[in-house]
């Protein structure tokens, strides 16, 4: 079971890889700020799945406070970018 | 004991399916409201199989504590309600700010 | 408001709290646990109004109509997903995007909320933005068949209205 979870690790680590390059390439500011938010997703699946490949149950808690955290980022981006400014 | 082994490698395979197709998609459509379709919808469901499936690994491989799947339960929830808003927000100010949708035959962006 | 109006909030506020807390830490002793109910006492009481507001008819009845209505939903999901993996993986990626306009009768605020969700996790269209007063939605679709089956069948308007015993059409 132990190399179904490192086989998974690695292919999401792949995935991370191939939203990098939008990240980086991607015409104006927009798809960048979809390529990170995606990443985040990503990263809160892989924390999941490293609580059970390292035997760590501390993971999980971080990976619930990650994910709030990206949620709440994307929201403010997108509200600035909308309005020019955070709060009037 | 093979039986769980079988489930959980499908669902943890079909959860890397989901994510690998949601990042391809981004890399492969033309316009910025459409990669918003490939990621908002393929990485939500990716997610929420791969969490599912060390769900359904938990339960049987350590069924003392039941605190975990509830935890788990909880964030594949919570995914499945922040990653489309987060999706309907970015399009909303993208459109406020006058990016302009692609249309068939055009050049990619 | 009054009282009893206010009393219903602060009491479903601080058991949803205090759910959370038992199932975030895992202790049991006294004191994690007197310390964790006056933390949510505390939340319930200064901030009750940003999750539950006012009163609301026959609320059993609803939430319960809601949970029948999530796995026709979570089957909807399924199905997107396969749709916009065959569009990616197809060698000649056939796409035709769109922005359509359509009218609901819905009016209250929660079940606009869970249309302009559902609309966003079915196959193929993502809601754009939300009128609350005339209920007008803008929705980017991404190819011709989606955009029909939201504004000619109109299953899923259908479907939350009579979640929420409004009338929709």
């Amino acid at each position: 079971m132990i190399t179904v979870f490192w086989i998974t690790l690695l292919f999401i680590a792949i995935a991370v890889g191939l939203s990098l390059y939008r990240a980086v390439a991607g015409p104006g500011v927009f798809n960048r700020v979809a390529a990170v938010n995606i990443i985040g997703t990503k990263t809160i699946a892989l924390l999941v799945v490293m609580g059970y490949y390292f035997e760590r149950p501390y993971f999980f808690d971080i990976a619930l406070l990650y994910a709030m955290i990206n949620f709440i980022g994307t929201l403010v981006f997108a509200r600035y970018l909308e309005r020019g400014e955070l709060w009037s | 004991m093979v039986v769980i082994h079988v489930i959980v490698t499908a669902l943890l395979g079909a959860g890397i399916f989901f994510t690998l197709v949601g990042s391809i998609g981004l890399l492969r459509f033309p316009d910025f409201y459409t990669r918003l379709h490939a990621t908002g919808k393929c990485d939500t469901l990716g997610g929420g199989l791969l969490i599912l499936g060390t769900m359904v690994y938990h339960l049987f491989q350590y069924p003392e504590t039941l605190l975990v799947p509830a935890k788990l339960a909880f964030l594949i929830f919570f995914i499945f309600i922040a990653n489309p808003t987060a999706t309907h927000a970015l399009m909303k100010s993208a459109y406020k700010t006058g990016m302009e949708p692609w249309h068939l035959g055009e050049k990619r962006r | 408001m009054r009282l009893k109006d206010k009393g219903s909030g602060i009491l479903l506020t601080f058991i949803i709290m205090a759910v959370f807390w038992i199932l975030l830490s895992g202790l049991f002793d006294t004191f994690h646990l007197i310390s964790g109910l006056v933390c949510c006492a505390l939340v319930a009481i200064l901030s009750h109004d940003l999750l539950v507001k006012g009163k609301s008819e026959k609320g059993i009845l609803k939430s319960l109509r809601l949970l029948i209505y999530i796995p026709w939903e979570l089957w909807q999901i399924v199905l997107a997903n396969v749709d916009v993996a065959y569009r990616v993986l197809h060698p000649r990626m056939p796409i035709d995007p769109r922005i359509i306009e359509f009218e609901t009768e819905l009016r209250g605020e929660f079940s606009l909320v869970t249309l302009a969700n559902s609309i966003t996790l079915t196959p193929g269209t993502i809601t754009i933005s939300v009128e609350p007063e005339k209920g007008k939605f803008r929705v980017h679709a991404i190819a011709k068949e989606p955009a029909d089956a939201l504004l000619v069948d109109q299953t899923m308007q259908r479907k939350i209205a009579h979640v929420f015993m409004e009338t929709g059409v």
